[in-house]
């Protein structure tokens, strides 16, 4: 078995017992959950994955628990679609996409709410508390009120419709702050030093983000234990986008895979790309901006691990590209029409950025590219409302065929 | 002139367990972080490095990014509140 050794600073390298700390009060990097993976026998422990339940705790020897918890709402396990039809349209070799819309909440965010849910019930907490920009808050509500737990979320006020009525109904306290994500987050960050609750982006979150490692073991699994070449991920605080190579890595220190670390594109909006623009300029400083773009999942003006998903982009060999708003559309449409997955505005970044790299001719024939599907398509219907026809028609043969332009069927 | 200055958690084992402090006739944002390093030892190592803050500090005026502003040259007015606050939250 693994063991959960510590929580580190990815800074400075001070470790940290297992409790709800996020911030190294040496010099305020961020801590990360650090195991010892050396026990880990790579045959024994692919096994234990294969019997493990259909849930992401079939991967509990990477997640930071001395046992596998039991939650009330599982994540995970969501398919892996061979995408033949994009793959032909952009014309790539080999195109899969990672569908975690097909999560209980319609989003990848159920990855990381069950782990921090767990920890938070582990060290004794008895409300739990978010600051989101949609999916984490519709995750949150729903495993609170899964486990029985107390919950606030706090969201911007301009959210889409969709992600409020998908939160408010499970029965959590919906706070909507005038202002934009980065406001929420300062808020919840002041709020966390005051009040006695796990805060899952907060005072979780070295063991929340240790939820997202779980779709890059998925993948891996999925492909029969075997790396993709590249991967394309969205990102906002690019949390996500850096533990799925954590994931990639761990797995290849233990030998459950071999071979190099695939690329790494990063995809924002361009209307909030804070990591793009980094990565641009040859820089690892993120400079915030105020998010301005109909991709409001991926709105973090101020991203926490930006410096990191510039560093992985390097190094991995692949880069962070921005796409306009109207792009966004357009994927969300490009994906819609070839592969019959209806994703979210960040996943209209994705797929965006993914034609973007095609066209550009980044990627090689041969490559096993992963395209990362992160939302649902019902929570941001705004941005594929009007953009399609519709035909009214009378209820009658005759009219059908007129409103359509077809020709009269020979009697 | 009086600015007030949030201090958060992970800070306050160098402040003595304040949470809020005072510091009078400062200019600017600078100039109340100087006071702070004045009065706490050990509190410029913490949050500051080569003269500019670490890169996961996040130092607000009145609710607003110093970055969005003229960052550690942000003039402050009598009953600003200046947050500091770590960087390391969200998403």
């Amino acid at each position: 078995m693994a063991t959960v050794e510590a929580l580190q600073c990815k800074e400075c390298g001070t470790s940290y017992a297992l409790e709800a700390r996020y911030v190294c009060e040496q010099c305020f990097g961020p801590l990360e959950v650090i195991y010892d993976l050396s026990g880990l026998d790579p045959a024994e422990t692919r096994r234990r994955i294969q019997a493990g339940p259909q849930s992401i705790w079939r991967y509990s020897d990477f997640l930071p628990f001395a046992r596998r918890p039991r939650t009330a709402l599982a994540a995970g396990v969501t398919p892996l679609v061979r995408a033949d039809r994009l793959a032909e349209r952009l014309g790539l070799g080999e195109v899969w996409v990672k569908n975690d819309a097909a999560n209980p909440t319609h989003s990848f965010k159920d990855r990381v709410v069950t782990v921090a849910l767990a920890k938070a019930r582990e060290l004794g907490y008895e409300v739990v508390a978010c600051a989101s920009t949609g999916n984490l808050a519709n995750a949150v509500a729903a495993h609170a009120a899964a486990a029985g737990l107390e919950s606030y979320v706090f969201v911007p006020a301009d959210l889409e419709e969709q992600k409020i009525l998908a939160t408010g109904v499970y029965g959590t306290k919906l706070v909507t702050v005038k202002g934009t994500y980065d406001d929420v987050n300062r808020l919840c960050t002041e709020l966390s030093g005051e009040r006695d609750w796990a805060f899952v982006n907060v005072n979780m979150r070295p063991y929340y983000s240790e939820g997202s490692k779980t779709l890059g073991y998925e993948v891996v699994e999925q492909l029969g234990f075997e790396l993709p070449d590249r991967v394309v991920v969205p990102i906002a605080s690019g949390s996500l986008f850096t533990k799925i190579a954590r994931g990639f890595e761990e797995w290849r220190d233990v030998g459950l895979v071999e071979g190099e670390l695939p690329a790494f594109n990063g995809a924002q909006a361009e209307g909030c790309s804070p990591v793009a623009k980094a990565y641009a300029r040859g820089e690892d400083t993120c400079r915030p901006v105020r998010p301005d773009t109909i991709a409001k999942s991926l709105a973090i003006g101020n991203p926490a691990d930006g410096p990191y998903a510039v560093e992985l982009a390097r190094r991995s060999g692949g880069g962070v590209d921005c796409v306009t708003d109207d792009e966004v559309r357009a994927g969300i449409r490009l994906l819609a029409e070839t592969t019959g997955i209806f994703t979210e505005t960040a996943g209209g970044v994705t797929t965006a950025v993914l034609a973007k790299l095609a066209e550009r001719g980044d990627i090689g024939p041969d490559e096993r590219v992963v395209l990362m599907i992160t939302g649902d398509g019902l929570k941001t219907l705004d941005a594929v409302r009007g953009s399609f026809e519709t035909h009214e028609i009378e209820p009658s043969a005759a009219a059908f065929g007129e409103a359509l332009g077809l020709d009269a069927v020979a009697q | 002139m009086s600015v007030t200055v949030k201090i958060p958690t992970q800070l306050r084992t160098v402040t003595g367990g304040d949470a809020e402090t005072t510091v009078e006739e400062a200019g600017t944002v600078g100039d109340v972080l100087d006071g702070l390093y004045d009065r706490y030892d050990g509190l410029r190592e913490r949050i500051a490095e080569d003269g500019d803050l670490r890169r996961f500090v996040n130092v607000y005026v009145g609710g607003e990014d110093i970055r969005f502003l003229e960052g550690l040259e942000t003039p402050v007015e009598d009953g600003d509140e200046v947050t500091i606050l770590p960087a390391v939250a969200g998403g």
